[in-house]
Parts: structure tokens; C-alpha cells; sequence
């Protein structure tokens, strides 16, 4: 791997153009259900990807493919230079899989679990023993080493399975849904450790179904629905596309939204309508709450806030990511 | 006195080199194969109390009460079978049919489970190794279990007098065949099945009947006509006869070669199947 020492900064960066992953019209079907529909996607070394989208979205299929354990459908896949169809071994020899269920041995224990899995993957005993102590410690596991799986928290069989994804020292991690279930502070603690895995040169594609988890670790990220590709970027420009800096939530009695619509959107840019809330879409959302007060728009509650990659979603889709 | 640099390094285990960026060399089948059993038997090592009174004292029990309780009044009453001392007829018996118990044992729940609770075949899958291995791994530690268990009641057995011939060695690769001609198809079922309820089934209007109409207790020639298809369609007489043969000296003949075929069939057809219904599961 090449490193640069990016400008006077003491910071090191794996800087690479070299494509890691290359996907082009991929399609998965299961019967005659198209669960990913002809997708086009160019992941980078050292980067972090992200698949952002609701539920049945075709993100786990996708990841499934990229895993080498579903089989292509249709459209090409090149993993490290690779076809999965033909190398699938080699392949998964240098990914590390973090399904989006947590996949465990639960009679064994923590440590047990890291060492036969380190076994697949032809690695010999003292090379588990090492790397098993070395993960335990990254995932803050090594107290529990010797207890048995099943009793664990959800957060602690999280990191678990992240640790016994990286037992082969993987190039490329892939991580689906890492955080969901969990509790806000175990979510920040895993935050934490991907990002070092980043900061040490390895590529992640992640998926997910949460807009801070998706703006918070991922430079790039595609938006998927319905098994199509609806917007590709960083975080930052697919809101800086797709949606105003601001938004002002307007919250009114239950059957007063209604009445309320058309004075409303006369303000800002865009509106969304949702169950529960009026969302305006501006760049100054200060001045559009002096505008709405101006109008004679009193609503029960407002809120300023800047936009989000759900804000992308909901313009894109018309939905809500999360339901 | 200090050792040479050398012989400390070849103390050391040398790096596999997988631990590397970039290509990394390939499994031999047997590191695959060792792979997966490593994992069986690990867990087993964690397991193995809960199960051994199904595993090794439920044999005994048939030994004590059949063999030695029931074989009594058989042999005071008709003289043996066959002119052959009870305990000497139904021992083999018991090893057959022990076999074909330890094999659904290990081969339904214990499947399923792998493929539907903890899906440690699908964690098996994503890494370099593949169905062939995961399934191959599994049954292996299907047959060691098989030649152990077998071993240990041969053994028990001879103290008891159950045998006339050194050739009852031969009734242990008897007993691996004869579960593994279960336990094989058995995989194919449990990768086939979308819940539990069938095993139940399984054991009440299979196992059970098996047992009773295979020639175990009593020659298969004196179940009336219609039953008599059930032993010879099922593993579990072939591997009686075969294993009683072996216990007797008796040489096998043709009929044994028979015997040995259909195990060998039931074997292989389940291999095929339960590499299709495991690869339907599990990479799709
Ligand atoms: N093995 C399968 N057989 C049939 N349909 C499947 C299979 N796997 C997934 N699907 C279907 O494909 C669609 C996409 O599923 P997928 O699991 O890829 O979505 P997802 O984006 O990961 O959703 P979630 O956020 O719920 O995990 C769903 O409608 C699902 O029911
Ligand atoms: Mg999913």
C-alpha cells in the first residue's frame, strides 16, 4: 500500500484510486423477485462505502454477493481483481463478514469462538492464540474471554462478531447493519473502533439503515430503494444536491396539519407532508419561522435544524427511511 | 547451556501467510476438512455430558435386558437362534441399530439448528471454505463419533462373553457404514426441512419401527411377509446382518456384498442430495 503524509499535517493516509470493488448492471433475483436490480457501484481501497436504505432494500443481497456467498444473477462483479463466481475462495480468504444477524456459537466461549473461526481460514494455532488476544482486546472483550457466549449483551455479540470478522486480518471488512439493536453508547463504542480499522488501511463497505451512522462513517454512499441505485456521493454533497442546509419541523393538532398546508408552502423551497409533521425546506430557517409567524401559521411546536441524508431519502423516495 | 539459534526458530511455528495483504495461499483439503472438524469437536468437547446416556448407556441397557435378561428364556426355551447363543445373536444387533440412533442424533437437530439457529455453517461459508467441506467436516466427526461409540460397547460387550470371534473387530467399520447410510440422508432431510416438527415424526414412524422390524431382535423371517420390505428397503438390517456375520466369523458371501452395496448406496445418494439441499440453503 502506498502512504501519504498529506500536506504539513502529521496525519498518514492511505491514499489509493486503485478500485477494490467493481460492480456493473448486478442483479440479484430469487425466483422471479428482483431483489437488486442492475446496480452500478466503484468502491476504492481504503475508502468507507455505504449502502443507505429501508428495509428490503436489496442491501443484505447485495452484501451477500460482495461476500461470495449468493451467486451473481446477472451484470459483472470484480472483487480484488477477482470474479466470484470462479475465485469465490480466494476471495472471501481476504474479506472479513459481519452479517447483519449476529452469527455465534453459543456454547462456546468468547475466545473459542475467535479461534475455530481463525481455523477456517487455515490459520495455525499460534497465529489464532495471537490474533484472538489482540482482538479481544480491541473489542473489549478480554474480561468475558472465557465466558460463554450466550448470556453476553447485545452490544458485547456485536463486537464480538466485528472482532471475529477481522480474525483473518481482512483487507476489506463488510458490515451489515453493525449497530442496529443497540443502545446509543454501544453504537459510539463501535463508531469508534471502525473508525481505527479505517485509520489502519481497511476498505469497509457498510450497510445501513440510519442517516448518522451513514453520515458519520462513510465517505461515500449510495442510496438504494427498491433495489436500485437512486443517489450516489459523500454525505455532504448528496445533501448539498438533493435537499436545502435547513429544515423547520412544524408540529399541529392532528387535524389542524391539514388546514395549514397551503399557507405553509408558500415559504422555502420544497415541502413534505408526513403523518405527524410538516417538514419546510429552506436555506435560512430562522427567517422562514418569522415568514410562517408573519402568515399566521401557529404551530403547536417548530424546530430548526440543518438537513440530513433522511431529508435526501424523503426527497428522493417520497419515504422515510426508517418506519 | 543455550539452545542454537536454529533449533528455537524451528520451535516457532512458521507463518501461514494468511495473515497477509495481498494473495494469500490456498487450504489443502485437509486443512478444510480439519477446519471444520476442529469446530465440531470443540464444541463438543463443551457438550459431550448431556448426551452421553443417550450415547452410551442406552446400548448398555439393551445389552443387560435383551442379551442377558430376555436371552435366558430364549435360550432355555429354544435354544438360541439358530443354534447361536441369544446374547451372541442380538449383540450385533444393538451395534447396528446404536449406530442408526447416534446418527439421527447427530444429524437432525444438530442440522438444522447449524443451518436455521446459529447458522455457523453460513459463519463455515464465509471463509475460504466451501458446501463440500462444510458438509464432508460434518460428517466426519458424524464417523468418528460412530467408530467410538462403537468401540467402547464391542468392548463392553466382550466382557459380557457376546462374541465367538475376533472378527467382531469388523462390526466397527459395520457400525460407521450403517450410520453413516442414516446419518448422510439425514443431512439432506435437515437441509430440507422448513421446521423442526418433522423430526418428531421422523423418530416416532422411523426409528422406532426400524428398530423393531430389522432383524435386530429376532430374524427378520419371522415378521409376517408384508413387513419384510421395510428391512430390506432400510439401511438398518443390511448393517444388522453384516454386523452379525462379522460378530460370528461367519464369511459374508454374496449376500453380504449385497448387504454392503446398499449401504454404500444409501451413502452416496445422500451425498449427492445433501450437497444440493445444503447449497440451496446456504449459497442462494
Ligand atoms: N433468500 C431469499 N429468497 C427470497 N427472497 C429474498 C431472499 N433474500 C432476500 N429476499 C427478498 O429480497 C428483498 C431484499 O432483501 P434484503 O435482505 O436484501 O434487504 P435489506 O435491504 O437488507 O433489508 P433489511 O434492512 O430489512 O435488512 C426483500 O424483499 C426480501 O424479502
Ligand atoms: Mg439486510
Amino acid at each position: 500500500m502506498r502512504w501519504r503524509v498529506s500536506g504539513s499535517s502529521s496525519s498518514v493516509v492511505p491514499v489509493t484510486d486503485d478500485v477494490l470493488l467493481r460492480a456493473r448492471g448486478l442483479t440479484k433475483r430469487f425466483g422471479t423477485f428482483t431483489a437488486v436490480d442492475g446496480i452500478d457501484v466503484e468502491v476504492r481501497k481504503g475508502e468507507a462505502f455505504g449502502f443507505l436504505g429501508p428495509n428490503g432494500a436489496g442491501k443484505s443481497s447485495t452484501m451477500r454477493m460482495i461476500g461470495c456467498v449468493s451467486p451473481v444473477t446477472e451484470g459483472e462483479l470484480r472483487i480484488l481483481d477477482m470474479d466470484p463466481a470462479t475465485d469465490g475462495a480466494a476471495i472471501r480468504a481476504r474479506l472479513g463478514v459481519c452479517p447483519q444477524r449476529d452469527i455465534l456459537d453459543e456454547d462456546l466461549s468468547v475466545e473459542e469462538n475467535l479461534w475455530v473461526y481463525g481455523r477456517f481460514f487455515g490459520l495455525s494455532r499460534s497465529e489464532v492464540h495471537q490474533r484472538a488476544d489482540e482482538l479481544l482486546q480491541f473489542a473489549q472483550l478480554g474480561e468475558r474471554r472465557r465466558d460463554r457466549v450466550e448470556p453476553l449483551s447485545g452490544g458485547m455479540k456485536r463486537r464480538l462478531t466485528i472482532a471475529r470478522s477481522l480474525m483473518n486480518n481482512p483487507e476489506v471488512l463488510l458490515l451489515d447493519e453493525p449497530t442496529t439493536g443497540l443502545d446509543p453508547q454501544a453504537r459510539h463504542v463501535l463508531w469508534d473502533r471502525l473508525f481505527r480499522l479505517k485509520r489502519e488501511g481497511v476498505t469497509l463497505i457498510i450497510t445501513t439503515h440510519y442517516m448518522d451512522e451513514a453520515e458519520q462513517l462513510c465517505d461515500r454512499l449510495v442510496v438504494m430503494d427498491h433495489g436500485r441505485i437512486v443517489a450516489e456521493g459523500s454525505p455532504r454533497a448528496l445533501i448539498a444536491e438533493h435537499s436545502t442546509r435547513e429544515v423547520v419541523e412544524l408540529r399541529f393538532d392532528l387535524d389542524d396539519q391539514e388546514r395549514h398546508v397551503d399557507a405553509v408552502s408558500g415559504v422555502g423551497e420544497r415541502l413534505e407532508v408526513l403523518p405527524d409533521r410538516l417538514l419546510v425546506y429552506v436555506d435560512d430557517g430562522d427567517a422562514a419561522l418569522t415568514s410562517l409567524h408573519a402568515r399566521g401559521v401557529e404551530p403547536l411546536s417548530s424546530l430548526v435544524r440543518r438537513s440530513t441524508l433522511e431529508d435526501v431519502f424523503l426527497h428522493l423516495t417520497g419515504r422515510t427511511l426508517v418506519d | 547451556m543455550s539452545a542454537p539459534a536454529t533449533d528455537r526458530l524451528a520451535v516457532t511455528a512458521p507463518a501461514s501467510g494468511r495473515l497477509d495483504t495481498g494473495p494469500r495461499p490456498g487450504l489443502s483439503q485437509a486443512e478444510r476438512l480439519g477446519a471444520v472438524m476442529g469446530h465440531h469437536l470443540v464444541v463438543y468437547r463443551r457438550t459431550w455430558k448431556g448426551s452421553i446416556i443417550n450415547r452410551f448407556l442406552s446400548p448398555l441397557f439393551f445389552l443387560l435386558s435383551m442379551g442377558l435378561g430376555l436371552g435366558t428364556l430364549v435360550d432355555d426355551g429354544a435354544g438360541g437362534v439358530d443354534g447361536v447363543p441369544y446374547l451372541q445373536f442380538v449383540v450385533p444387533g444393538i451395534i447396528a441399530v446404536q449406530a442408526m440412533w447416534l446418527s439421527f442424533g447427530e444429524s437432525t437437530y444438530a442440522v438444522f439448528g447449524y443451518i436455521r439457529w446459529n447458522q455457523m455453517y453460513a459463519a463455515m461459508l464465509s471463509s475460504p471454505l466451501r458446501v463440500t467441506e462444510v458438509l464432508g467436516g460434518h460428517l466426519a466427526v458424524v464417523g468418528v463419533h460412530l467408530v467410538v461409540a462403537t468401540t467402547i460397547f464391542v468392548g463392553v460387550a466382550s466382557l459380557f462373553g457376546a462374541f465367538a470371534s475376533w472378527w467382531v473387530l469388523l462390526t466397527i467399520p459395520v457400525g460407521l457404514l450403517t450410520g453413516l447410510a442414516f446419518a448422510v440422508p439425514t443431512f439432506a432431510l435437515s437441509a430440507t426441512l422448513d421446521n423442526d416438527n418433522g423430526f418428531s415424526l421422523l423418530y416416532r414412524f422411523v426409528v422406532t419401527p426400524l428398530m423393531l422390524f430389522s432383524g435386530t431382535f429376532f430374524p427378520v423371517e419371522q415378521l409376517p411377509a408384508a413387513l419384510r420390505p421395510i428391512a430390506w428397503g432400510t439401511p438398518l438390517w443390511h448393517g444388522v446382518e453384516l454386523s452379525r456375520d462379522a460378530a460370528t466369523g461367519t464369511p459374508p458371501g454374496w449376500l453380504g456384498v449385497g448387504h454392503l452395496g446398499v449401504l454404500l448406496l444409501y451413502i452416496g445418494a445422500g451425498w449427492v442430495l445433501a450437497h444440493r439441499q445444503f447449497s440451496r440453503r446456504l449459497v442462494s
